[in-house]
């Protein structure tokens, strides 16, 4: 479960002076769902994510994770957490293996626990021919795979995807999808961030649209699609964000 | 502060640092050979020095003095030169540097000592030329003493003692323990290039962990795990600080094994060669190899808090880089910030005193000097540990600090 109160995030930049990056943003997701939060780039979704995991601390507002406030209990809140984003890399110089025991003892598991689950998400993610190489050697769908298993070493409730896609050709992006999909099935919340429509359409059972940090619009597609009388979601985007003039519609 | 999580952190970081060929090259193998290179090319130079000593004897033109054979036969067997006969184009020869000195002997040399009527002798030189002033000095060495015997003669003849002329002798002796002029001689050296050694051991490491990881992307992998931010800067600190004196154990037992087995054999090696520059820089090895072993330990306890000041102070700068580049930008400068203070420490005649120990690398360059002569003073190494300690405790937490402010973490 996770709810966000009023969440704001200001950075102060030399030159450029306050920049709101995240403005009074709420929304509310349930365990076994897919919030997609949509938006350009610069939107404010990574800053927003950012603060959902504890990585940035908010200016004012709030938000809890499973239970527990980001603000005064982020290593709770991290424990409960599992975080994948284009911007989170392996350490080159670890095996996969090594990788999974890192992150499973800096979440507390004990050495059998760990070896245990891993063998489990060896075998669900049939990484086992990679397993003791280290992560510089991998191709991208290798290092997807074993990405994965370390945001689900620690059997997480909820799960952050900040554009994990990015990059990715349609092969490896298709297994980031099949596992986002996998996650709400096992009853996980999850909160997805991206910038492709198509993305939005197949995973998300509710969309945000965030834009110059401000959360513009929220609900399900069939909810979004009515109210701006529009099916495809770029057009649903485009009218909500007001980038475009309205069509002229006849008299 | 959890400790276990402290210890992973720590364990994965040395684990990662030990796989990086970089590291293992800056760590390892500079300092383990820089020792022995240093020794032999201080061998090499002075073996060559002496060579040189013995092949340049001066050649020495005598000009005059036929008349005197007394003075000319004990200067061709008193002097280490080479005499070729008289020449006319003498000027041009001393110019072309194939005649180093000319001596000019007056006429009726012999005969005017023996009545004790005035004589002279010119020497002719190639004035601010080495070789030929060499020359100068073995010819005027000569003539001293042969106008010393001559005063003592003069004087026997008055019935006079020697003693008339030089009431008393004077004489210069060492007397201090050879490891004590050995640490005058190097003792400077030592300590600042474990100094040295501390920092570049911490350098690289420093800049792999923090602006590494920013670029690499694994910062925010590591940032998102329930670990806290404290225990993530301390274990990554202790891994840097592992570095660092990884590279001054490696060092210190590669000059420890350099100067008990290739000082002594060098040494030796050298002295054997015979000349009197052998025999100094046989003198000058042996220096360098006996140092008071307390007193090396004592700076390696001083270099101690100072190792903790370096692996903080260069977390705090290369974390703030956003890249290693940047990071190798910032840094690399630095090394003149460590160089320069140690460099002052090892001039001779500047000595501690209670301002200089508080400047930091200064103070331990500077009392390291006296440990390894075998000086003890406890008010000065109180207070020079004590506030190396004070500033490498406000640098690990400034280190700290920086790395719970997100603009550091985040900066892009």
């Amino acid at each position: 479960m996770i709810e966000v109160r009023h969440l704001t995030k200001t950075f102060r930049d030399r030159k450029r002076g306050p920049i709101h990056a995240v403005e009074d943003v709420s929304f509310a997701v349930a365990p076994g769902q897919i919030y997609g939060l949509l938006g350009a780039n610069g939107a404010g979704k990574t800053t927003t994510l950012r603060l959902l995991a504890t990585l940035l601390q908010p200016t004012s507002g709030t938000a809890t994770v499973a239970g527990y406030d980001v603000v005064t209990a982020g290593e709770q809140v991290r424990a409960r957490v599992g975080f994948l984003a284009a911007s989170t890399a392996l350490y080159s110089r670890l095996t996969a293996r090594e990788t999974l025991q890192y992150f499973g003892r800096l979440n507390g598991l004990a050495d059998s626990e760990i070896a245990a689950r891993t063998q489990r998400l060896a075998d669900e993610l049939d990484m086992h021919d990679f397993l003791d190489r280290r992560c510089e050697k991998f191709s991208t769908g290798m290092k997807q795979k074993t990405s994965i298993a370390r945001t689900l070493i620690h059997d997480p409730d909820v799960m952050i995807f900040d554009e994990p896609t990015l990059g990715l050709d349609i092969m490896a992006a298709r297994t980031i999808v099949r596992f986002v999909r996998e996650c709400r099935d096992r009853g996980k919340t999850v909160v997805y961030s991206t910038h492709i429509m198509s993305e939005v359409e197949k995973l998300c059972d509710v969309v945000g649209i965030i834009h110059d940090g401000r959360l513009l619009a929220a609900g399900t597609l069939p909810e979004l699609r009515e109210r701006y009388h529009e099916r495809e979601m770029e057009e649903i985007f485009v009218r909500c964000v007001g980038a475009e003039p309205p069509r002229l519609r006849p008299a | 502060m959890n400790w276990s999580n402290i210890f992973t952190v720590y364990a994965k970081e040395l684990r990662d640092m030990l796989r990086d060929r970089r590291t293992l090259i800056s760590m390892i193998v500079i300092p383990t050979l820089v020792m022995p290179g240093l020794l032999a090319v201080v061998t090499f130079i002075t073996v060559q020095v002496a060579k040189d000593a013995a092949a340049a004897i001066p050649t020495i033109m005598i000009l005059g003095g036929e008349d005197s054979p007394k003075v000319n036969a004990a200067l061709r067997s008193g002097t280490k030169v080479k005499f070729v006969p008289p020449a006319a184009d003498w000027k041009k020869q001393i110019a072309d540097k194939q005649l180093r000195a000319v001596v000019d002997i007056s006429s009726g040399f012999d005969r005017a000592l023996e009545r004790g009527e005035p004589a002279s002798v010119r020497i002719y030189n190639y004035s601010g030329e080495l070789r030929s002033g060499f020359a100068v000095n073995e010819v005027r060495r000569f003539f001293s003493d042969y106008g010393e015997k001559q005063v003592v003669a003069r004087l026997a003849e008055r019935g006079l003692p020697p003693s008339t002329l030089k009431p008393f002798d004077l004489a210069t002796e060492n007397v201090a323990p050879p490891e004590k002029v050995g640490g005058n001689i190097i003792g400077g050296f030592i300590p600042y290039f474990f100094l040295l050694l501390c920092f570049t051991g911490a350098m690289y490491p420093a800049m792999d962990l923090t602006a590494g990881e920013k670029e690499r992307g694994t910062m925010e992998t590591i940032l998102c795990s329930p670990v806290a931010r404290l225990d993530l800067v301390l274990g990554k600190f202790l891994t840097i600080l592992t570095a660092s004196l990884g590279t001054v154990a490696c060092s210190l037992v590669s000059m420890g094994l350099t100067f008990a087995v290739g000082g002594p054999l060098l040494a030796s090696r050298i002295a054997g060669a015979g000349t009197v520059a052998a025999r100094r820089g046989a003198e000058q090895i042996t220096a360098m190899t006996t140092l008071d072993p307390l007193g090396l330990v004592a700076v390696l306890g001083m270099v101690l808090p100072m190792a903790v000041l370096f692996a903080a102070v260069l977390f705090v700068i290369s974390l703030f880089a956003k890249s290693f580049k940047e990071a190798q930008s910032y840094v690399s400068p630095l090394i003149i910030v460590i160089i320069l203070p140690a460099i002052i420490g090892a001039l001779p005649g500047v000595d501690l005193n209670a301002r200089l120990a508080l400047v930091p690398v200064l103070n331990v360059s500077l009392v390291s000097k006296q440990l390894v002569s075998g000086i003890w003073q406890w008010d000065y190494l109180a207070l020079i540990f004590g506030s190396t300690c004070v500033y490498a405790a406000a640098a690990l937490a400034l280190a700290v600090r920086m790395f719970n402010r997100e603009d550091v973490i985040f900066r892009t």
